[in-house]
């Protein structure tokens, strides 16, 4: 048996309510169990809309999303999102904030040690046990992005999508994490879609490689990346993809600056007219 | 003001001191203005009247002693609770229903778009007003006395809970619906929670409806309460005892919605 793509999306065109034109249109992704997808994009190409489509919180206009072979219409209790914000309820200490969720009705029952044992888990897998008892206001922005990250490993999901959840952590921070997102996926055999701008952090961890561009978007590139972990020595091998991705991306930031040209042409065309 | 003088006062004073300070000045002008008001009351009623002459019987110097009176009989701390309680029976009532109602409408742009009117509508219309209605309706006695306090206290609660809901940041409401939350989780662990603030706003703005609306509620069909108890000093005619009982029901709504401020206050920097 091949490996099974937990969740996929497929044909996937979506436009927000209101928009001239569609965000993304027939874009085809996948991830499997154990694997790490990187989506990398220009900012504002639809990289965080695109994940709320394939986490069940926004329907496309064409096109579906899969778990597990079945159509996920809402927001799947096996499916985590870690949001481009960390989204902390400000009322709620971060230990509360970490077990938010774990005890809703369309969650998998556990009793109150489970969860507590589970957030535990959680904390320490992020490094803040020693501020369960502290409120979010308290949190600096790096540890509000982890505690995110923490209310989603608590759940221990199949399906992990993160958008760009280490934006805001400093060098060494964000090393760990992506560590931690390796030792997570190895250890759960988690499928993972990752968001992030930064070339060397897919490069890092990523399997695969998905690059969004165009307007509207789609996959314009994608790169197996086949260098086992840890890819500390593996520098050279990487740099190669590392040029032909920053091609690609530049290439994909060039084109909507065309579309404005084009729009500036026809709007001094009106003016002539 | 000079850089010089700038350093000097930074340099004696830190911002807690300088807010203290500010805190007050603002204390002292707000008793002076008090003060003044009572100058001007002891100018008009015991300076300039004439004894025996209409002014003179609201005498601030026989005002005072006539509230240093009642408040040594307990028969009129009888009125003030009273009163107070039926002010709270009449705020909750008007809580329990205000607040999921607000957050309905909150909720449904639907909803939102078919009662607005006829709130705005309803809300303008002098709680007093259903008076006749009230009491046919329930009878001479508290009843009554509790529904037009519950339906005057209603709207502030009603579109603060609303304005909350719609104010509520969405990332939150996202969050909920990543977790595949009903919607009945999502109402009872983001959306109450995350309005509460609003809700004591409201709450803030009713408690002061009340209280003003307390009086005329009261001077009909009861007997008790600091309305029926000016009703029965202007029958007695002790002018001194309607006047103190004027200055309690001031100073006593002024402290219910300091107590008011305060529990919002108090949330505010909860959060
Ligand atoms: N809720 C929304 N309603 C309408 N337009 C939106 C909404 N969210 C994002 N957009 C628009 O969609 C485009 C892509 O946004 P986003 O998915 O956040 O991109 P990225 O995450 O790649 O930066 C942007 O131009 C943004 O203005
Ligand atoms: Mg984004």
């Amino acid at each position: 048996m091949t490996a099974p793509q937990v969740l996929a999306g497929r044909g996937l065109t979506f436009q927000y309510q209101g928009a001239q034109s569609p965000l993304f249109s027939d874009l085809d992704i996948h991830v499997q169990r154990g694997e790490i997808i990187a989506v990398l994009g220009p900012s504002g190409v639809g990289k965080s809309s695109l994940l709320r489509v394939l986490g069940g919180l926004q329907a496309p206009a064409r096109g579906e999303v899969t778990l597990d072979g079945e159509p996920l219409l809402a927001p799947h209790p096996r499916v985590a999102i870690a949001f481009q914000d960390p989204s902390l309820l400000p009322w709620l200490t971060l230990e509360k904030n970490v077990a938010f969720g774990l005890d809703f009705k369309r969650q998998p029952r556990r009793d109150k040690a489970e969860r507590a044992a589970l957030v535990d888990e959680a904390l320490r897998e992020v490094g803040l046990s020693d501020f369960r008892r502290a409120y979010p206001s308290e949190l600096s922005g790096g540890m509000s992005q982890r505690a995110a990250l923490a209310r989603c490993l608590a759940r221990r999901p199949e399906v992990l999508l993160l958008d760009e959840p280490f934006g805001a952590l400093d060098e060494v921070t964000r090393r760990e994490m992506q560590a931690l997102l390796l030792q997570i996926v190895a250890d759960y055999d988690t499928a993972a879609l990752l968001i992030t701008h930064d070339i060397d952090e897919a490069l890092a961890v990523a399997d695969r490689i998905v690059l969004l561009g165009g307007a509207p978007a789609s996959a314009i590139g994608q790169w197996d990346v086949r260098v086992a972990q840890p890819r500390a020595d593996a520098i050279e091998e990487l740099g190669q993809m590392r040029i032909e991705i920053l091609q690609a991306l530049r290439g994909a930031v060039r084109r909507p600056r065309k579309d404005i040209q084009t729009c500036a042409l026809t709007a001094s065309l009106a003016v002539a007219c | 003001m000079t850089a010089a003088t700038q350093v000097v006062s930074s340099a004696l004073g830190s911002a807690t001191s300088r807010s203290l300070d500010a805190g007050l000045k603002r204390a002292a002008l707000g008793s002076l203005g008090v003060g003044l008001l009572f100058v001007g009351w002891w100018l008009v009623t015991d300076y300039s009247a004439a004894q025996g002459s209409f002014l003179a019987r609201f005498s601030l110097a026989r005002t005072m002693s006539a509230l240093a009176g009642l408040l040594a009989d307990s028969s009129f701390w009888n009125h003030v609770g009273v009163s107070l309680q039926r002010v709270a029976v009449g705020l909750g009532l008007a809580t329990l229903v205000g607040a999921p109602l607000g957050v309905a409408v909150g909720l449904s742009k639907t909803l939102e778009a078919a009662t607005t009117p006829a709130f705005q509508l309803l809300r303008m219309i002098s709680p007093l007003s259903w008076m006749p209605i009230a009491v046919m309706a329930f009878g001479v006695g508290d009843r009554p006395v509790y529904f037009l306090l519950a339906f005057a206290a209603v709207w502030p609660i009603v579109l603060n809970t609303a304005a909350g809901v719609r104010g509520l940041d969405r990332r939150y409401l996202q969050l909920a619906s990543s977790l595949a939350a009903t919607r009945w989780e999502t109402v009872r662990r983001v959306v109450a929670p995350g309005i509460v603030a609003h809700v004591l706003t409201g709450v803030r703005l009713s408690i002061g409806v009340s209280w003003i609306i307390l009086v005329p509620c009261e001077m009909l069909g009861v007997t008790a309460g600091l309305g029926y108890f000016i009703l029965d000093a202007r029958d007695r005619l002790a002018y001194p005892e309607l006047m103190a009982t004027i200055i309690v029901i001031g100073a006593l709504g002024y402290m219910l919605d300091g107590a008011a401020r305060g529990l919002q206050n108090r949330w505010a920097r909860q959060n």
